[in-house]
């Protein structure tokens, strides 16, 4: 998530305070993500010393400072709008490495701990379901973060599913010898 | 108390070489008023456990128990008559009656069980409208949306009162906001009293459950924990 351009999304609409800033950002994020005001301030430097955004003439530093969007900030922000976030490469996700290092390890089941996974994030799920039941009705903004939330563990559980049944399969039916296998590898570094 | 109890349930299908154990060892029991999610590939017995608690199929070995009688003591009558007045069934093919109004289909239970054709409708009439589908009374299945079948197939189920509900992928064939529509529906019967049990493979489905069983290869090997508040939630939310 990028906070600089949330920032520059919210400051697009009109000139705003740091700590408005703030508090606007978790609103329209359904207060999901809680955000430190020093972080605001700092990003807001960033954003100003580039020249995205412009500030009242002043030395000040504090909560009274006015920030303003320029054109070079209006530009920046439609074109990140516009770029997709980088997910050709796939990504180092910890969770993978723990089952393909479950099913190398002597006493341990792999199956248990794609199991122990699957639950923790059903329980997950679970929170974010009754979360979105309570108060998405009344919150856009919460229900759609909420609902890629969901739609992010769904994934991790379907793979899970996926990895249970393949290792299953996999079991009854052992893999040839490594050397007349393609390398994965290789063909992964082309999409890097 | 419970209002439906598996204990030490098991399946097998065939004899010899071919036998398949569809389920072992069951034990599970649903409170009235709580929601229960069954979570399994296909082939775990999810389908099997369903039609052994509505006692459409007998367990091999164990007993189960509705309301807190024994399935395995009753007559085929009182079985029959179990199956009409307390277990509402929910499909994901909806197996409405193509040639039946949507509230002819939601009051045929009560008709079956011989009440009068006007009170049926009558009490068909009232469940449409409490869940917001009076104006769809008298079309036919064909002139529904999807969400709207499912959604009369509920009504169906929960007519008279039923006390159990047993749904299989309920929301399988449609859209995130009709299956949403769907898993409301059940959760209000559910704060109504009802107990039901609904079995997926689906983990956003499933979510929506008080208790959530996991079924591999017939038998239960892990469940939820009872979910802490909110506020943990936004605590371990990803960092912007």
């Amino acid at each position: 998530m990028s906070v600089r351009h949330a920032l520059l999304a919210l400051l697009s609409e009109g000139p705003k305070y740091g700590l408005q800033l703030r508090q606007e950002f978790e609103e329209r994020t359904g207060d999901v993500w809680p955000l430190n005001v020093g972080q605001v301030y700092t990003t807001l430097q960033r954003l100003e010393r580039d020249g995205v955004v412009e500030s009242d003439d002043t030395d000040d530093t504090g909560p009274q400072k006015c920030f303003r969007i320029t054109d070079a900030g209006e530009e920046e922000l439609a074109e990140w709008l516009r770029t997709p976030p980088d997910l050709t490469a796939p990504p180092r996700d910890e969770l993978v490495i723990k089952v393909l290092v479950s099913t190398r390890l002597r006493g341990v089941d792999v199956h248990e701990v794609i199991q122990l996974h699957r639950r923790y994030i059903v329980e997950l799920m679970q929170q974010w379901t009754s979360l979105k039941e309570d108060e998405g009705e009344f919150d856009l903004n919460l229900a759609l973060v909420v609902d890629a939330e969901l739609f992010r563990l769904d994934s991790v559980v379907h793979w899970l599913d996926a990895a249970d049944g393949r290792l299953k399969r996999a079991a009854l039916e052992p893999v040839g010898p490594a050397a007349t296998r393609p390398r994965l590898r290789r063909r992964l570094a082309v999409r890097r | 108390m419970s209002f439906l109890e598996l204990r030490q349930v098991s399946k097998v299908y065939g004899q010899g070489p071919t036998e398949v154990h569809a389920l072992s060892d069951i034990d599970l029991s649903v409170e009235a008023s709580s929601l229960v999610a069954v979570m399994g590939p296909s082939g775990s017995g999810k389908s099997t456990l369903l039609t052994i608690a509505g006692s459409l199929e007998e367990p091999t070995s164990g007993e189960v128990l509705v309301g807190g009688a024994a399935l395995s003591g009753l007559s085929r009558n009182d079985k029959a008559r179990l199956r009409r007045r307390t277990i509402g069934y929910v499909f994901q093919e909806f197996n409405l009656l193509a040639g039946l109004t949507a509230v002819e289909n939601v009051s045929l239970p009560l008709e079956l069980d011989g009440v009068s054709a006007r009170k049926a409708r009558l009490a068909g009439m009232a469940v449409l409208e409490e869940l917001a589908l009076a104006d769809r009374a008298s079309r036919y299945p064909d002139e529904l949306s999807g969400g709207e079948r499912q959604r009369v197939a509920i009504a169906r189920a929960l007519i008279g009162g039923r006390q159990l509900l047993l749904a299989d992928e309920p929301s399988g064939a449609l859209d995130q906001a009709n299956g949403e529509g769907v898993m409301r529906m059940l959760l209000a019967a559910c704060k109504r009293g009802v107990a039901a049990v609904v079995v997926t493979h689906d983990a956003k489905l499933a979510s929506w459950a008080d208790r959530v069983v996991f079924l591999r290869d017939g038998r239960i090997v892990d469940q939820t924990n009872p979910p802490p508040s909110a506020e943990s939630l936004v605590q371990s939310a990803p960092q912007p």
